[in-house]
């Protein structure tokens, strides 16, 4: 499989995650949120960069405690849950932010 | 919740045996796996040319190793006992979800080549010859078995559906057609660790977060140490536990457990899993790769005890095998249990009255026990029959005030899969996640309903995650599931902790 973006064509998985992760840009993230019917906000955009930083950092998604705790410290506390996370990404912030922020999915007991 | 395209059940008071409907759901089969999934676990990379053969030899090889997968295979007498017991069956309708049907698919073909009547007079033995379309149908139906072992304890001869479904995942892996969920993940705990893939520091990194978190909380310094070396315990947790919700609940309760208990301990990085997803394929060799990586862990660190956490096929493998995996343990103090359940770790410490709980900080809840399969069916916990019953609900009803049991039928030793065990907790498997909680899902609404249930513990990854997914798609919502040392993380006193009452008599005294 293979989506479209500004021109350039890039390589996907069976589950539409991004196969060669060093290709990521944001305009991937965009059409990644369009085909599951999402139109990113700057809410969105906060996580998906959390997360690319994390990512840097750690080779790995960050888990959804270090996230939300993240996210309370940087957005106010109200935010600092799943349900906010859940609410902006509905298919998990797991799985469904990690595909659109160009991370590696999440595997295992989740 | 994802879109779905396909039909919810409706949850009525009672499961009703359905109607067959032949082939429903033949179109499902998981993602297959990759040479990249494949090899790292000595597999052929794709399906190879000459598999009729190799099947063939394989499932030779494996009724000669296993004496009990040929009994299974030559044992049934089709008595139908088993036919309604299996929640896929009972969620999909599909005659092969029924326990039988799925044996027969592996059993016709051992038939047609390998017993006299099948050679000769296939037709009136129901056997038939393997092609290609049987590779599909194995692959599709034997990922569609959560390995659960109910049918079993119906059968009055014993055949155990898992060790089949164990053996066709093995043929089909040792002729290159592995599934990539199973497959990808036992990869990564030989690269990495464990099967979410955290390397050493994002470790480090999250259960600093949980010291601080429960710091801020309790005012007491718990320590969650990661590869101390020279401590008296090893915990070996599910990677979920670091990584998900409800499961870092529960972590956080065993660290607040040991504080009191006033051990050291420690976890590993090499072995910072407990599943071992080489039980769900069936492969021994995997198995026992994985296992190996407790015991190095337990050697390099010097413990004296091992410590299992909340994940129901770990403690199956740790419970059954892990002696003959990767024993002796003769290293460990010979005191304890070789390995120890966290539920049994805590139970011996309530019993001899050495945790302080405040019961009433689970009072917003009234809670039930999910029974989760490998632990229900293959294991023991304690010293008496039932104790991986008993144990349980017994650390659950020292915590909380409010508890009840779901019905008789559904608990136990016959208790239902969550739906997702056994390698299906996948999202390409979401049809049959969702259509095979029916049962579970059915018995919980009636305790929510007659009993003024809220909460439903577990003691294992995969059935916590399997219910934060599914609860959503049949009304209730995905935080109705929690871990059982969640429960006890809210209700312990920590010693020298402040409690709400001492902060208010503080205030009084200062007002």
């Amino acid at each position: 499989m293979e989506i479209e973006v500004n021109g350039k064509s890039f390589e996907t998985d069976e589950e539409g995650y991004l196969v060669n992760l060093a290709e990521w840009e944001p305009g991937i993230a965009e059409v990644m949120a369009k085909e599951d019917d999402l139109e990113l906000t700057s809410e969105h955009w906060e996580i998906l960069n959390f997360l690319r930083e994390y990512y840097e950092e750690y080779q790995i998604a960050p888990a959804v405690r270090v996230l939300t705790k993240a996210v309370g410290k940087k957005l106010g506390a109200e935010k600092g849950n799943s349900k906010y996370l859940y609410s902006l990404f509905p298919y998990g912030p797991g799985k469904q932010a990690c595909r659109f922020a160009g991370l590696p999915k999440p595997t295992g007991c989740i | 919740m994802a879109k779905t395209d396909f039909e919810v059940p409706e949850l009525h008071e009672y499961v009703d045996v359905p109607a067959l409907e032949e082939g429903v759901m033949a179109h499902l089969s998981p993602f297959v796996a990759k040479p990249d999934h494949q090899e790292p676990l000595n597999f052929p990379g794709e399906l190879v040319e000459d598999w009729h053969d190799k099947t063939l030899a394989k499932l030779d090889d494996l009724r000669s190793r296993y004496r009990s997968l040929q009994v299974y295979l030559d044992a049934c007498v089709k008595c139908g006992s088993c036919t309604d017991k299996c929640h896929y069956y009972l969620g999909t309708k599909d005659p092969k979800n029924m326990p039988v049907g799925r044996q027969d698919l592996l059993r016709k073909v051992y038939r047609r080549y390998f017993t006299f009547a099948g050679k000769y007079f296939p037709k009136l033995v129901g056997a038939e010859d393997l092609t290609r379309e049987t590779l599909d149908d194995w692959y599709s139906y034997y990922h569609q078995c959560s390995q659960c072992r109910r049918c079993s304890v119906f059968c009055p001869y014993g055949i155990d559906t898992a060790e089949i479904s164990m053996a066709a995942r093995e043929i089909l892996d040792s002729i290159g057609y592995g599934q990539k969920y199973c497959n990808e993940i036992i990869a990564k705990v030989f690269k990495i660790g464990n099967n979410l893939g955290l390397p050493g520091p994002a470790l480090a990194d999250t259960l600093e977060g949980l010291e601080e978190d429960v710091f801020d909380e309790t005012g007491i310094e718990v320590k969650y140490p990661l590869d101390v070396k020279g401590a008296d315990i090893l915990l070996v947790t599910p990677s979920a536990d670091f990584f998900a919700e409800p499961h870092v609940d529960g972590l956080i309760g065993y660290g607040k457990v040991f504080h009191e208990a006033g051990v050291s301990w420690t976890m590993s990085s090499h072995a910072s899993e407990a599943a071992n997803f080489g039980m769900f394929i069936g492969s021994y060799e995997n198995m026992r790769r994985v296992s190996m990586r407790v015991r190095e862990a337990a050697l390099e660190l010097g413990v004296k005890r091992i410590v299992f956490g909340e994940c129901g096929h770990a403690w199956r493998v740790a419970y059954s095998f892990l002696n003959t995996l990767a024993g002796p343990f003769d290293f460990l103090d010979p005191d304890y249990p070789v390995p120890q359940h966290i539920c049994e770790f805590t139970n011996d410490l309530i019993e001899k009255g050495k945790l302080n709980f405040d019961k009433s900080a689970n009072d917003h809840m009234t809670l039930t026990f999910h029974d989760s399969c490998n632990v229900a069916r293959a294991t023991r916990m304690g010293d008496k029959p039932g104790g991986q019953f008993e144990i349980p609900r017994a650390v659950i009803k020292a915590v909380c005030n409010n508890y009840v049991d779901m019905h008789h039928e559904t608990i136990g030793e016959k208790t239902y899969c969550c739906g997702g065990g056994g390698g299906l907790l996948t999202d390409d498997l979401m049809e049959i996640r969702v259509k095979g909680a029916l049962p579970r899902m059915t018995a919980l609404k009636n305790a929510v309903e007659e009993q003024g249930v809220t909460h439903m513990a577990a003691i294992c990854a995969i059935c916590k995650s399997q219910f934060t997914k599914v609860l959503p798609y049949y009304g209730m919502t995905m935080d109705q599931i929690v871990s059982v040392h969640q429960l006890v993380s809210n209700a312990i006193v920590l010693t020298g902790q402040k409690t709400e009452d001492d902060e208010s008599e503080e205030q009084e005294a200062e007002g």
